[in-house]
């Protein structure tokens, strides 16, 4: 890792600013390391092309005295979960073979027009679905992190290529998508920054849908006021998407530097669960007190119906993406494996381009929706969704934001858990319920496992209240103090 | 309108409920900003929403809602202020997505009532049970190659109305009328065409049949995607007589979707695989629910055109005419205003108003006559109202007789020239000079000694038959009320 590779973003702007560099340099630096990398497998497509391209506007502009903004000129790595026009696509799945769409994605469309430079696209769980990217076509990635025992660990998922894209250095910043834990439970495992905003605060137009009233594009980066940077650039109404808000989008950067005194927070008392390692209950503890010494004030909240929260989302996700998925039917774009008749080749292709995760969920979702299941599945589910929005509606009128861990584990090795459909959906626990509820959350990097794994504390705040959660966050950053970065990727250990 | 059944063991009616499909008059589709144009070359009003690519979402047309909304209030139908979109699942090569997006639990309007005009001028009541928007599927086109099936996706998203009436219908008489009532209610509100040779109008037809005088309803045949009110009637026709013919064999009546062959007269059933599906309806998570205010339908409501209903009651009240001619001049709209700016033009007759009845009857006949015969419709009558009113305002005053009339009307429609014209370029203005008049008179009396005996010996008959005389000797021209009373005096009548 190059000086230049290590850069945040609001060193970049500086940088940049003070022509200490330009953004060729920068674009250039991170394409070697990103070359070097390559055994990570963080990127599905490469676009050294685009991001040289941009990097030069971007210079171009800078020289006349026309910089964009903070983002311009700023490499991001961008979760091949957003449609890129003519890049291809594919969502981390084998039916969407060959796609390159004709369109770009409202978010990376923005970031586009706010002058960032786009480095390729990054690797994935299929379709979003998985929580340590194994189930990607284009293979797992690997965890920049090693801890004690060497062996190769994953990144957490699905947005595992963009978290492990940013810890090693590779990328400034990444986009990815959260919808039960996507982007929160990967930053926890790489070691990073992970932003899921509020459902509605960034546009889904153009991203390939996994679960339509949870998918919530989001900032990954290696501080919190990159990632406040990040998300303005991200952020906005959009009349392409109805569900998106029509909403201004606040200058996140500013909230920041205020402290946390007069913050209250509340610690829901139903996160401690069954089982929890002592590590992950301890960092807990240690970030309550954090909290305390940044001047907030920290209480014990209760969240009623959180236990239902899991099971409530896998229901509620699988339902919804088994009617996405239905387009993927080898007619018009992507895979198609020959059939004698029509429904043969619907089977043969659906059969070979989803994997097994995929195909597991499409199942799950079209039995919940069946006749004589939907009452007591689906129905179910979305009444005690609105239970577990209720709960989080009344704490907020007590707190500010709420404390919890990120995931009940550190990084575990490849290949753990691959025959425990169950024990990976456990890995969304803490991140699900405040994903079913729409609300915007955030993982701080704050300690390290014995094993010398990153492991992160989650903040969720009120719908809308970005600022408040970021302002808390940097609070505990500030706090925790983790300017760790993997070893051999700039770690200091 | 008492149809019956003969049964081999007694009278059989039938019950009767009709689905509309009706396609919304919309510029783009329901979804999409696509075009909706009909007869356009395959696939060139085809958005990336209708072809279903990754991530695209769909946004509301909210002309298509005000149209919905509109129509409701047409049938007097209760609005619901919420209503819902989901998604009906199925797979096939024509519904990109693989879902149509419909409205299912709760549709955008209610419970209404359409009334039907009898031929005995009396009208009955058939209520309507909902009416609900969705999307329309592309169109699989299988003669086109002998191995291949071509897809066409112009009406692909195009915005419907499903308009379903209640089980309300006893006759194929009844069915006919409620599908040309509801055309026409229809067309007066500009919600839709009701070309049925266009597929803008379709019908789904549910027929079931019960002994003449039970109040049971028995198990329902649907008969789908009947595209004409004739071919409706008639798949009534046969699909009823099926059933009692089951009846009367011992056999029971089979829940099933059938298919109308007008070329052999009969119904027959689906394949199977069409109709087996279990459509998994949920709410499209990529939309929220509808919410309209009291001020938006008010806003509608306000603008609402006088309806046939209305229109046929003020014909009769206001102007006198008769049930039946009232119905006649107010199912279209074209042709009521049409009749209303003939009736209320010109400065003749009561406020300065034309014989409403006369001009009726020059309408339904003379005009109607013309049209029929060749084939035009009332936009392209090459007698426009002002022409006709003008042409009646001649009887009015005298200048023309009630029969040159008619041959001046002939003309007028031949050849597209105004009354006047006519009139003075063949001389047919009317006698009244009654110096002209009496010696016309006197030839004749000189001219038929023995008729004028018959009058003087009491045969008053004899009379009329001078009368057409003198007419003949005048070549029609004479006044026939001077001719007349001419007579009278010297025959002393």
């Amino acid at each position: 890792m190059t000086a230049l590779t290590g850069l945040s973003i609001a060193a970049v702007r500086d940088g940049l600013a003070s022509r200490d560099f330009t953004a060729i340099e920068l674009a250039r630096a991170h394409l070697q390391a990103m070359e070097k990398t390559r055994h990570l497998n963080a990127f599905i497509t490469e676009t050294p092309e685009i991001a040289l391209e941009r990097a030069k506007q971007s210079d171009a502009r800078r020289a006349k005295g026309r910089a964009l903004g903070p983002m311009d000129g700023v490499p991001v790595a961008i979760k091949d979960l957003f449609c890129t026009a003519d890049v291809l696509t594919t969502g981390g799945s084998h039916i969407l073979d060959g796609f390159k769409p004709t369109y770009e994605s409202t978010v990376t469309a923005k970031l586009k027009a706010a002058g960032a430079v786009m480095l390729g696209k990054t690797n994935l769980d299929e379709f979003a679905m998985g929580s340590s990217n194994i189930t990607s076509y284009h293979g797992p990635v690997k965890n920049p992190w090693r801890g004690k025992r060497n062996d190769d660990l994953v990144p957490g998922g699905s947005s595992g290529g963009s978290a492990a894209a940013v810890a090693a250095g590779l990328s400034a910043c990444a986009i990815g998508t959260d919808t039960g834990g996507s982007i929160r439970q990967p930053a926890s495992f790489c070691g990073i920054v992970g932003m899921k905003p509020t459902y509605g605060r960034c546009s889904r137009w153009g991203i390939v849908a996994f679960a339509s009233s949870l998918d919530q594009a989001g900032p990954f980066a290696r501080s919190v006021e990159d990632t406040a940077i990040l998300l303005a650039a991200m952020a906005g109404h959009d009349p392409r998407d109805s569900t998106s808000a029509p909403v201004d989008v606040p200058d996140f950067a500013a909230a920041l530097g205020k402290g946390a005194k007069g913050l209250k927070v509340g610690i829901p008392k139903e996160y401690t669960m069954d089982g929890m390692p002592a590590e992950i209950d301890k960092l807990w503890k240690q970030g309550i007190a954090w909290m305390r010494a940044q001047g907030a004030t920290c209480r014990e909240v209760s969240l009623p119906h959180t236990r239902y929260a899991l099971p409530t989302y896998y229901i509620v996700a699988p339902a919804e993406a088994s009617s996405n998925l239905a387009r993927y039917d080898g007619v018009r774009y992507g895979l198609r494996v020959a059939g004698k008749t029509l429904d043969e080749m619907y089977a043969a292709t659906r059969g070979e381009g989803f994997g097994p995760e995929v195909r597991r969920r499409v199942l799950i979702g079209t039995y919940v929706l069946s006749a004589g299941y939907y009452d007591a599945y689906y129905l179910k589910a979305q009444k005690v969704r609105a239970l577990i929005a209720d709960d989080f509606r009344k704490v907020f009128g007590q707190v500010d934001v709420l404390l919890t861990p990120t995931a009940p584990s550190a990084a575990f090795a490849i290949g753990e858990k691959m025959d425990d459909p169950v024990a990976m959906y456990l890995n969304d626990v803490f991140t699900v319920p405040a994903s079913l509820a729409g609300l915007p959350a955030i993982s701080v990097p704050a300690g390290l496992d014995a094993d010398g794994l990153p492991l992160g504390l989650h903040l969720i705040a009120k719908p809308f209240d970005e600022a408040t959660l970021f302002r808390a966050a940097q609070a505990l950053e500030e706090a925790c103090g983790f300017a760790t970065r993997p070893p051999g990727f700039g770690g200091n250990r | 309108m008492s149809y019956e059944i003969k049964g081999e063991r007694g009278d059989w009616e039938v019950v009767v409920g009709l689905e509309v499909h009706a396609q919304i008059i919309s510029n783009a589709k329901l979804f999409s900003g696509a075009a909706a144009q009909f007869g356009a070359a395959p696939n060139t009003q085809v958005s990336l929403v209708d072809a279903a690519m990754p991530g695209m979402l769909p946004v509301l047309n909210g002309h298509c809602v005000a149209q919905a909304v509109r129509t409701g209030l047409g049938l007097k139908a209760k609005i619901n202020k919420r209503s819902v979109f989901e998604r009906k699942n199925y797979f096939y090569p024509d519904l990109p997505p693989g879902y149509q997006i419909s409205q299912y639990a709760q549709p955008i309007v209610g419970e209404g009532s359409i009334l039907l005009d009898l031929p005995d001028g009396s009208t009955r009541a058939v209520g309507i049970e909902r009416l609900h928007m969705e999307q329309d599927a592309g169109k699989s086109l299988h003669d086109q190659d002998p191995n291949r099936t071509f897809i066409d996706l112009n009406r692909a998203g195009v915005a419907l109305m499903e308009i379903v009436s209640k089980p309300d219908i006893r006759s194929p008489e009844e069915a006919g009328l409620y599908l040309r009532k509801l055309r026409s209610i229809l067309r007066y509100l500009g919600t839709c065409d009701g070309n049925m040779e266009e597929g803008s109008m379709r019908a789904d037809v549910n027929v079931s049949v019960r002994p003449k005088g039970s109040n049971e309803l028995r198990t329902r045949a649907e008969v789908k995607n009947v595209n004409s009110v004739r071919f409706v009637m008639q798949a009534i026709e046969a699909e009823a007589a099926r059933q009692v013919a089951i009846y009367d064999a011992g056999g029971e009546v089979k829940q099933e979707t059938r298919l109308y062959d007008s070329e052999k007269g009969e119904t027959r059933p689906m394949r199977i695989k069409e109709f087996a599906h279990d459509y998994r309806y949920f709410p499209d998570p990529d939309l929220l629910p509808l919410v309209l205010t009291d001020e938006y339908i008010r806003k509608i409501e306000a603008a609402l055109p006088e309806l046939p209903d209305a229109k046929k009651q003020r014909f009769i009240a206001e102007l006198g005419l008769s049930p039946y001619d009232a119905q006649v001049l107010a199912a279209e709209r074209e042709t009521a205003d049409y009749f209303e700016r003939v009736a209320q033009g010109g400065a003749g007759g009561k406020k300065g108003r034309r014989d409403a009845k006369q001009v009726a009857n020059w309408v339904t006949g003379a005009l109607f006559a013309h049209l029929n015969e060749t084939g035009k419709t009332i936009a392209a009558s090459p007698v426009a109202a002002e022409a006709l009113g003008e042409l009646l305002d001649l009887v009015a005053d005298g200048t023309i007789s009630g029969r040159i009339a008619k041959d001046v009307f002939a003309e007028m429609a031949a050849t597209g020239k105004p009354a006047k014209a006519i009139i003075a370029a063949k001389g047919l203005t009317q006698i009244s000079d009654a110096g002209v008049i009496e010696a016309a008179v006197n030839e004749v009396i000189a001219a038929n000694p023995k008729q004028v005996a018959d009058v003087r010996a009491g045969k008053e008959k004899t009379i009329g038959w001078l009368v057409g005389q003198v007419m003949k000797a005048t070549q029609g021209k004479a006044n026939p009320q001077m001719v007349n009373e001419l007579l009278k005096r010297k025959l002393g009548g």
